[in-house]
């Protein structure tokens, strides 16, 4: 059974090695050490931001896609950083996080659904 | 058959007002259609099916006028492709009932997404009803993009703060709020200091045997916190309402009936004429809830409410869009 798991093992250090290769490779320019800077999925499912809470990299974009056939909004909790029109069903909305800190969010419509962006 | 002391707050473990056996209750009566008599505080509810035990006359009051609710105009996913067919089964409704309503009462979320046509398709429905005035309040979707810039513009002319305003009718003072402004993250409906300070001013000057009708899209009690379905600071409005003998609670927004009985406030909630949504938590979300096309009609519909002077009554009827249009005469006996 150990021999298996070795085999796993070496199976995933292979892999993630190769993940990060990939990932600086695909990032030329930047500083070998500094996480690059990109995109990330935010899906709004039955009355939720999924994930509720990523954490990014500054100049990262956040686009979100609302999957329910009921309208939300994505709303900072200050109500002006950032604030997207009603996106129906499949709509998107996208905001590029350019400072550091913890953004916490919600739909105007449906106060209950929060969740937010920490940027380092 | 009188539930008026069934339904009273026996065990009230969250502090919201609603024990277990009242919230189940009021549960069994959704999408069934109760008939409420209030008189001297006192509740009296029928169901739909016990109308014929009932005296007609106490089913004509001096002032009557029809709920609808959450038209949605604009909805046009599985629940209900066809929004426009079940507003206009709406009107139907009401323009057959047998004491033509003296107006009309929108609890909100007349447009799905606050576009124009969305409120000019509602209006030109709505020009079909037998009574031709309407008062609206807004709901969250009707505020969506401009807080309530265009709403104001269309629906509450001459109102105060965000919309909020009251008016009297026949004795009756009817007080119309809006608690979809400035919601908060995580938050519930909300009135807000400047609305309820109008509201002590706006009461302060009534007789206490003036029955009072406050009407507002998002419910007034707390239903289910965790969907939202409740206002933060009604507890407030409801403390300047205590002195009055008759005090009914008309909202919207969680398309369902649903009524309880609190000392001397009748709360209510009114069908969608749009689509249904669950039972308080009997979902993952409160998302549109899909039943077959045959069903639909019997989980949307409207709300009429008769006031009976001197009795301190209100009768509020629920009416499904698939029911007869009108109770049969003959089945009524003239005593119960």
């Amino acid at each position: 059974m150990s021999w298996y798991r070795n085999l796993a093992c070496v199976a995933f250090v292979v892999a993630s090695g190769m993940a990060v290769a990939a990932a600086t490779k695909s990032a030329p320019g930047t500083e070998p050490n500094a996480p690059a800077a990109s995109a990330i999925d935010v899906k709004i499912d039955n009355f939720t931001f999924a994930p509720g809470t990523i954490t990014v990299p500054k100049g990262t974009t956040v686009n979100w896609t609302n999957h329910d056939d009921i309208p939300h909004t994505v709303v900072a909790e200050d109500k002006t950083t950032f604030k997207s029109k009603a996106l129906d069903t499949d709509d998107k909305f996208s905001y590029t996080f350019d400072k550091p800190g913890t953004y916490s969010y919600f739909c105007s419509l449906h106060p209950k659904m929060t969740a937010k962006v920490v940027v380092q | 058959m009188s539930h008026s002391k069934k339904d009273e707050i026996q065990v009230d473990h969250n502090h919201d007002g609603v024990d277990r056996r009242g919230f189940l209750k009021c549960m069994a009566w959704a999408g069934t259609g109760t008939i409420c008599l209030m008189s001297g505080g006192v509740l009296k509810s029928y169901s739909l099916s016990r109308l014929a035990e009932l005296d007609p006359s106490q089913m004509k009051g001096e002032l009557s006028f029809a709920q609808i609710s959450d038209s949605h105009m604009g909805f046009n996913k599985a629940a209900n492709p066809d929004v426009v067919a079940t507003l206009k089964a709406a009107v139907a409704k009401i323009n057959a009932l047998p004491t033509p309503p003296e107006f009309l009462l929108h609890t909100g979320d007349i447009s799905h997404l606050a576009k124009p046509e969305e409120f000019d398709t509602v209006d030109q429905i709505l020009k079909g009803a037998v009574a031709k005035d309407v008062f609206f309040v807004p709901g969250e979707h009707d505020f969506v993009g401009d807080d309530g810039q265009q709403y104001r513009d269309r629906y509450a002319k001459g109102s105060k703060g965000a919309g909020w305003y009251s008016f009297d009718k026949k004795g009756v003072h009817f007080v119309g709020l809006v608690n979809v402004q400035n919601l908060k993250a995580g938050g519930l409906g909300s009135l807000g200091q400047d609305q309820l300070e109008w509201l002590e001013d706006d009461v302060k000057s009534l007789g206490s045997s003036t029955p009072v009708i406050v009407f507002a899209h998002i419910p007034l009690w707390s239903i289910y916190p965790d969907w939202g379905w409740g206002t933060e600071d009604s507890a407030q409005a409801l403390s300047y309402l205590k002195r009055f003998g008759s005090v009914t609670v008309l909202n919207g927004h969680i398309h369902q009936t649903m009524q309880k009985v609190e000392g001397n406030v009748t709360f209510h909630t009114a069908a969608s004429t749009a689509f249904p949504q669950p039972e308080p938590g009997k979902a993952d979300s409160p998302g549109p809830m899909k039943v077959p096309a045959e069903q639909l009609r019997s989980l949307l519909g409207v709300t009429d409410v008769n006031f009976v002077r001197g009795k301190h009554a209100v009768a509020i009827v629920d009416r499904k869009l698939n029911q007869p249009d009108q109770v049969s005469q003959e089945n009524q006996p003239s005593n119960y």
